[in-house]
């Protein structure tokens, strides 16, 4: 399968008239704060280095104003970094002419939004098939692909209606099926399901990782519930204040916080839901014990010990012995790691 | 002691320019002007010699309509336009009061005054405006000009019109379109400028070029302001139509110019009326349009 993994390389991104002019003072660690007082200039990304993998769901973290939507709208370049690479299949983003970024857009990207973005004008089918109505593709085709995804989506039956007659979730499956028509190798994520309530994010996000394990596109997915990050993303990336702080899969984030701001983030998760096995076994082969395959988060596996009376039980990797786990590891692993500063501490 | 005795005489009397000199500039920019029109006024009169041809042939059409056949073509444009019954009715009834008054004749005119000028000012106006949305710089230009054009005395520009292409059709029709068409220009700006953000950063995403944008997004999006711009111009046309009897443009407006001179009150009020009835139902039919085009916005979820 072709590569579509996407590298942004050393991004840096100052808001203002003349952002270009301070960038070396960043370089040489201007703060934030610093070039706001005295320049009138916002640090919004400040050296941004992450791969983001081919057909993975790559998952960017943070709390509001950490630069997070920045962050998304560089792939796409719908803001222009002030220096940095974005680089996919060999080219980079950055530099392509308008000509060039239009096609990128058009045929590589496509993009779902926080406020879904739909054009109140036209009718959910009209939305659906927007993206490839601007490639150029001919009106009956159009009308077909898009019916299969709003089908895909849910929404068999609704392609008369307009976007105001639609609940929320509704909206955010046609900005959904919007996108997925597109046949981009790209899914950028702004957001998506953070405008909806608790249950139709879950529904959302069960749809969205459905559809993953069948399309294998490379998924940038902004978000600032952390719940959501652990269930959807294969890598998760957090941002803090423009500053990358970890990046890193899911597992290893809850295990090894990079600092005291990921601690922070990472307190009230539910870990006993969260943690896998396989993330916490130690590589001593148990000789007994009832086999646990390594995905099964810690809540499962303290059951299947507990029924079979037994403190150890055997790690394996698609039926094959890779380790071991003691009830004693597991409750070990549930306790918070805790946070060298006080609680309470403020993070804006 | 009055004030005037101790300051400067520089300070009470404005120095102004000598009887002599500001004649002579008078004097200077007329003979220019003329010697403009001498040079220029028959190219610019067969410049607007389509529009005449236009006017003329549409006038005739509606004047020379049998009147049944008019007001049942009247009532169906009314009927499609608002889709409403009593407009139809309102429309019909005042059509025959108007013509058993006897200004069928002057009413179908006026009509095609208005018609046509409205027609002139959205072909223009809408592009101008799209031009304008587009960059700051060119409505930094545009909007003082219109400005101007919106309070300027009418019968200032009347002048060089009349002095351009003498009394008749097309000076009327000029006169009404200087008139009318800011609301269309300023409308079309505006409506394009307020369209939601969100909605144009999704079309960049997909990537749309400049064009696509506007016809499929900033457009549809800015009809509701650009309704209310042809509107406004369609009611400012009609005010003009007294203004631009005066040179030349015939129908109720020409009356009305009669009944001030004469002290004719019925024919005045009459006259007048009847613009008021026509104005009403241009009004009512271009509004009701206006929101049928926008039915999507109706929300019926809770």
């Amino acid at each position: 399968m072709a590569d579509h993994s996407i590298e942004v390389k050393g991004l840096y991104k100052i808001f203002g008239p003349h952002g270009d002019r301070y960038i070396e003072a960043v370089q040489n660690g201007m703060s934030k704060e610093e070039l706001n007082a005295k320049h009138g200039h916002v640090l919004g990304l400040k050296d941004i280095n992450i791969h983001m993998p081919s057909a993975k769901i790559q998952v960017i973290m943070g709390l509001s104003g950490s630069g997070k939507s920045t962050m998304i709208r560089h792939i796409n370049r719908l803001i222009e970094p002030t220096v940095g690479e974005v680089i996919f299949q060999g080219q980079d983003v950055c530099k392509m002419s308008e000509a060039e970024l239009q096609e990128f857009r058009r045929h590589k990207t496509a993009m779902v939004f926080q406020k879904f973005a739909l054009l109140p004008h036209r009718t959910v089918l009209d939305n659906t098939l927007f993206g490839i109505e601007l490639q150029g593709v001919p009106r009956g085709e159009c009308e077909e692909r898009a019916k299969h995804w709003l089908k895909r989506v849910g929404l068999d039956g609704f392609e008369d209606n307009y976007p105001n007659q639609l609940s929320g979730g509704m909206q955010q499956r046609v900005g959904l099926a919007r996108a997925l028509t597109n046949d981009a190798d790209i899914l950028l994520m702004d957001e998506a399901f953070s405008a909806l309530d608790p249950l139709i994010r879950m529904d959302m996000q069960s749809i969205l990782l459905e559809l993953q394990e069948e399309l294998h596109k490379t998924i940038v997915f902004i978000t600032h519930d952390l719940d959501e990050a652990l269930r959807l993303g294969d890598r998760i990336a957090i941002l803090r204040d423009g500053i990358m702080v970890q990046q890193d899969e899911p597992q290893q984030i809850l295990l090894n916080p990079a600092d005291d701001y990921v601690t922070d983030f990472i307190k009230d998760i539910n870990r006993v839901r969260v943690l896998e096995v396989g993330s916490i076994m130690s590589k001593k082969k148990a000789a007994k014990g009832p086999k646990i395959e390594r995905t099964v988060v810690i809540e499962d596996a303290l059951q299947i010990l507990s029924k079979a009376s037994v403190p150890e039980a055997a790690v394996t990797d698609n039926g094959k012995t890779i380790g071991s786990i003691t009830i004693d590891a597991m409750i070990a692993s549930i306790a918070r790691s805790k946070s060298t500063k006080k609680d309470g501490v403020n993070y804006k | 002691m009055a004030l005037n005795d101790i300051i400067p005489k520089i300070l009470v009397d404005f120095p102004e320019m000598s009887r002599g000199d500001l004649r002579d500039f008078k004097k200077g920019i007329d003979e220019t002007f003329r010697t403009f029109t001498r040079a220029n006024g028959e190219s610019i009169e067969n410049f607007f010699y389509p529009l005449k041809l236009f006017m003329v042939w549409f006038q005739k059409l509606l004047v020379g309509t049998p009147w049944p056949l008019m007001i049942l073509v009247l009532a169906v444009l009314v009927w499609y336009g608002s889709r409403r019954r009593s407009l139809v009715i309102g429309t019909i009834v005042s059509l025959l009061l108007i013509g058993y008054l006897g200004m069928w004749e002057d009413t179908m005119k006026t009509l095609a005054l208005v018609s046509v000028s409205t027609f002139v000012c959205i072909t223009i106006g809408i592009p101008l405006g799209i031009l304008m949305s587009k960059s700051d710089r060119t409505q930094a230009i545009i909007v003082p000009i219109l400005d101007i054009m919106q309070t300027i005395p009418a019968f200032v520009y009347l002048i060089p019109v009349l002095m351009l292409l003498g009394i008749g059709k097309v000076p009327g029709l000029i006169a009404v379109c200087i008139y009318a068409i800011p609301p269309v220009v300023r409308l079309t700006n505006l409506g394009i400028r307020l369209v939601d953000k969100d909605v144009l950063e999704a079309a960049d995403a997909f990537g749309a070029s400049p064009k696509q944008k506007m016809i499929s997004v900033q457009l549809p999006l800015a009809l509701p302001n650009l309704f209310a711009g042809v509107n406004q111009t369609i009611m400012m046309a009609l005010a003009m139509v007294v203004v631009a009897s005066l040179i030349g443009a015939h129908g109720l407006g020409s009356n009305v110019l009669k009944a001030v001179n004469n002290q004719y009150l019925t024919l005045g009020l009459m006259n007048g009326l009847a613009i008021v009835a026509i104005a009403i139902v241009f009004d009512r039919v271009s509004q009701e349009f206006g929101k049928r085009l926008q039915k999507h916005s109706e929300t019926i979820h809770g």
